[in-house]
């Protein structure tokens, strides 16, 4: 295996281009799907093809005896506990009781090459005893419902969970508008382009050392620890360069079949890539769910009550269900002041497919009814949907409504302000004038909020080592993943400055869990803030300590005298100059290098005192915003749905990084309207309806429009430079803002989305009777 | 069946022997090391295996050996000459087109290939022209005005 540490060069001076993007535009950065070498053993995974079945025995005689397999291994081969998951330790590794979804893993084959694998995966017999499946939520909750998890306690509740504030019935009676909805959102699939892949090797001494496409290298290490029954000291975990994982890979994909892989295969390298097919119908998917919303206003517009019961479709494991339906409870009454509420959300387990953290962590689906809702509102009392959020909205020192009170940045009021500024809110009713023959035109608004970080128990802390090179070059080890994010690169940028140092004096080493020191997830819209902290505090004191050094070295009687330059120090007053190089020798060891630790503070307020709520994140300290909002066009005829402009105001703090921030929030745009408009992942009784790229639409460069990205003026007194997170947000407004827009355009307003033109044509026609 | 096949690999005569129906892109990544072509689904549905084929592209993964026979075939790594990075590549780079970069080196290639069949397309022909290439990342923008600068840049599509 070739060295996959980051050592790469950079061809500007500054920071406006990724320093990983040269590697990646000439095909020379290896990913871990591109990861062979001699002696490779192919490993791939017999998956149940049942929904609810209990496992009466796994027949591998025949495929063993093909020629080119060299192992098949079953539970009976693993030590270890043999459960997976982050919260609830309840998946398999591999299937020893019950099967819960077509794609539960029940045997691994290791193989001389794909061939040979293949046909010994077709001939693996799994003896099954089937029992009833359950596939809606209704039948979940049923009393009495078969269980999908024997043990546990709640039946098939995973995590339920309520937030109640003030009085809210009493309240709706004292309401002069009230409006009712329900919305229903489907599976989403991530499709990374880079499906799940890892590559694994026993090494002579019995430890393991693998290169996973990974958001969380050293939770895996644990986790894979347990599951196998293996000394976590004695896995390695490296994270190439990833390609794409929006959530997907926040949890076990391939690691605890590799490692076991790699504990059979006689020192030979073992490689898990799954195909695109196997991808969609075993690796987790965004949650479907049922959304119930009632929100009630006084004659003013302002909210006075919300009641809402959320239902998350969460599948066979828990696999952060119950994290992400709590992160939606928390963000669904939005960013907004609402005296009372009543908020009840499940997390239930079902044989569906396998849903999981994906960009947004439940919050889409929950923003999508609640504005959808504030748009109902704002219609009966004859109010604009701007006026509505901006008579609404928080500022800093308001409770939110999950009432949680904002000390941190707050700037949404300004987002509104600045969108309504904008030729696109301005200019609005002559463009809308403008549509042609049977097409209608329309506006869609949604305001965003989202928090960042782990919530109030679990440490949301990252680990930062720099050091100064014998090359007088400094080195920077991250432990946490960048998933194309470009996050490396703005730890870099943050290094650079407060080093006063240009890309080509900088290194980075990417996640090894032996290299690298403990980040925490790549998830949560945490990672430069968090690990920034630590990087700021480490880059701070390695400085210090080289300017001391030199001070003394140059004889300086203060050390204001001393500045670093590009690959040197410099006394000021009299001009002299000591190369970095030279300095890395002149300091002792320990001096050249810092260490620092950084733990993300925590809310104040505890809005529930459920102590299974707070351990799944409830409540946020800093949250993001933004106001979004989507230009429409209808096509009468057809149905088809056409988003011809779209506008995003946000407030993520400052940006560090313009060209990434807008990466950011056209990646995560894109995805929301893939949400909006083409894609749901669909399955029926276990039976996959969309399981390639041919069924599940994805869009393309020709289905989207150029997109408007406009951070407002903002601080965040606690971020890395002022920042705050920025990775998520963007997704959480595409839905309702499209679902807005269509009701501006032709009066419809469809129960579910995504909202395809055979489901608005068949909405024009039942408006029309 | 096995094969003996000539073809001109990244500007070098390349001669080996094969299966016939050892698909393209296995061929590329598992025996010659040229990871850079990337594989997303193995249908034709994504891009990301396009390699240029006498200058056209085409998607190595539903490709077999024996098509490769006497053609000029270009991957990723054959594009960046002595000079350094050709003009889309460094397009790609300045205008922030990259992000996990799965898709990148397909859609870099599927570019050289629309701006050799139209030197100045607008942005809505380089949306049309690039529509089969999947990107999860980056929205498309990016790429879109990348592949714009080069169409723009007064040295062409070179």
């Amino acid at each position: 295996m070739q060295d996959i540490k980051a050592e790469q060069k950079i061809e500007k001076d500054d920071f406006s281009c990724r320093f990983d993007a040269p590697g990646k535009v000439t095909g020379a950065e290896k990913y871990a799907a591109d990861l062979y070498g001699p002696e490779l053993v192919w490993a791939g995974v017999k998956r149940a093809g049942a929904v609810h079945a209990r496992l009466r025995g796994i027949d591998c005689r025949e495929a063993e005896k093909l020629f080119g397999i060299l192992k098949i291994l079953t539970h009976q081969d693993i030590r270890g506990a043999n459960r997976q998951g982050v919260v609830q330790k309840d998946q398999p590794v591999l299937v020893d009781d019950k099967v819960r979804y077509p794609g539960d893993a029940v045997a691994l084959v290791l193989a001389e090459n794909r061939e040979a694998l293949g046909r010994a995966l077709e001939l693996i017999r799994i003896d099954l005893d089937p029992l009833p499946g359950i596939f809606d939520l209704e039948a979940a909750l049923a009393p009495g419902a078969p269980r999908i998890h024997e043990s546990h306690p709640e039946g098939n509740v995973l995590l339920k969970g309520q937030l109640v504030r003030g009085a809210v019935r009493d309240s709706f009676s004292r309401c002069a508008a009230v409006a009712e909805f329900c919305f229903q959102t489907p599976y989403q699939e991530h499709a990374y382009l880079e499906t799940e892949a890892g590559w694994a090797q026993g090494n002579p001494d019995g430890s393991l050392t693998l290169a996973v496409s990974t958001q969380t290298p050293f939770r895996d290490c644990w986790e894979i620890a347990e599951a196998l029954g293996l000394d976590r000291e004695a896995i390695r975990l490296i994270v190439p360069p990833c390609g794409g994982a929006f959530g997907g890979k926040d949890g076990i994909t391939v690691q605890s079949l590799l490692a076991l892989g790699a504990l059979h295969s006689r020192g030979r390298p073992v490689k898990m890539w799954w195909e695109r097919e196997e991808s969609f119908w075993a690796g987790c998917k965004r949650h479907p769910t049922r959304l119930q919303y009632r929100l009630g206003a006084d004659a003013a517009g302002r909210f006075q009550a919300l009641e809402a019961r959320l239902y998350y479709d969460t599948g066979p494991y828990d696999h952060l269900g119950g994290a992400v339906m709590a992160l939606g409870l928390e963000h669904a009454g939005g960013p907004y002041r609402i005296p009372n509420i009543d908020l009840q959300a499940w997390a239930v387990y079902t044989n569906n497919p396998l849903s999981g953290p994906f960009r947004g962590f439940g919050v889409p689906q929950v923003n999508a009814a609640l504005e959808q809702t504030i748009d109902i509102l704002a219609r009966e009392l004859h109010l604009s949907p701007l006026e509505i959020r901006r008579r609404n909205a928080v500022a800093a020192g308001d409770q939110n409504a999950a009432g949680v009170t904002l000390t941190a940045s707050t700037r949404l009021q300004e987002c509104l302000a600045a969108l309504q500024a904008q030729p696109l809110w301005t200019g609005r009713e002559a463009w809308k004038a403008a549509a042609g023959p049977f097409k209608q035109r329309g506006i869609g608004l949604t305001c965003v909020m989202h928090g960042q970080g782990y919530g109030p128990v679990i440490p949301d802390v990252a680990a930062a080592k720099i050091e100064l090179t014998g090359l007088g070059r400094f080195r920077i080890y991250c432990g946490v993943v960048d998933m194309g994010q470009g996050n490396h690169h703005t730890f870099l940028q943050i290094a650079g400055e407060i080093l006063n140092q240009p890309p080509a004096k900088l290194e980075f080493v990417r996640p090894d869990t032996r290299e690298t020191l403990p980040g925490g997830s790549a998830s949560a819209s945490r990672t430069t803030y968090t690990f920034g902290r630590a990087l700021i505090d480490a880059a701070r004191e390695l400085k210090q300590n080289i300017i001391e050094k030199a001070a003394e070295l140059f004889g300086a009687l203060e050390l204001e005298e001393v500045i670093l330059t590009p690959g040197a120090v410099r006394h000021v007053p009299t001009g002299w100059k000591i190369p970095l190089a030279r300095m890395a020798a002149e300091l002792a060891p320990e001096d050249g290098r810092a260490v620092c630790s950084f733990q993300a503070p925590t809310a104040p307020d505890r809005p529930t005192a459920d102590p299974a709520l707070q351990l799944h994140g409830i409540p946020h300290l800093i949250f993001s915003y933004g106001v979004h909002l989507a230009a429409v066009e209808v096509d009468t005829l057809t149905g088809a749905v056409e988003v011809r402009k779209y506008l995003a105001v946000s407030d993520c703090g400052r940006i560090v990084n313009p060209g990434i921030f807008e990466q950011q929030i056209q990646g995560a745009v894109v995805q929301g309207l893939g949400f909006a408009l083409t894609e749901e992942f669909r399955a029926e009784k276990g039976k996959i309806l969309t399981g390639d790229l041919a069924t599940y639409i994805l869009p393309t460069a020709l289905d989207l429009p150029d997109m408007e990205s406009l951070p407002v003026d903002s601080h965040e007194p606690s971020g890395p430079l002022g920042l705050k997170g920025g990775g998520e947000i963007g997704i959480d407004g595409p839905l309702p803002a499209v679902a807005n827009a269509l009701m501006d355009a032709c009066g419809i307003r469809l129960p579910q989305n995504p909202f395809t033109a055979e489901r608005v044509l068949r909405a024009l026609r039942e408006k029309e009777g | 069946m096995k094969i003996n096949i000539s073809f001109i690999l990244n500007g070098k005569p390349t001669q080996l022997e094969t299966d016939s129906d050892r698909r393209v892109v296995d061929l590329l990544r598992e025996d010659l090391g040229l990871t850079g072509t990337k594989e997303a689904c193995g249908a034709g549905e994504c891009g990301a295996c396009t390699i240029l084929v006498n200058g056209e592209s085409r998607l190595s993964c539903l490709m077999r050996a024996g098509q490769l026979a006497g053609q000029t075939i270009l991957t990723i790594e054959g594009l960046a000459g002595g000079q350094g990075l050709h003009p889309v590549q460094r397009a790609f780079v300045t205008q922030g087109a990259v992000q996990c970069g799965f898709c990148t080196p397909g859609l870099i290639l599927g570019s050289i290939d629309l701006l050799r069949r139209n030197p100045r397309p607008n942005r809505e022909e380089i949306r049309e022209g690039l529509s089969g290439n999947l990107c999860r990342c980056t929205g498309y923008q990016k790429i879109v005005d990348a592949v714009e600068t080069v169409a723009a840049s007064p040295r062409g599509e070179e």
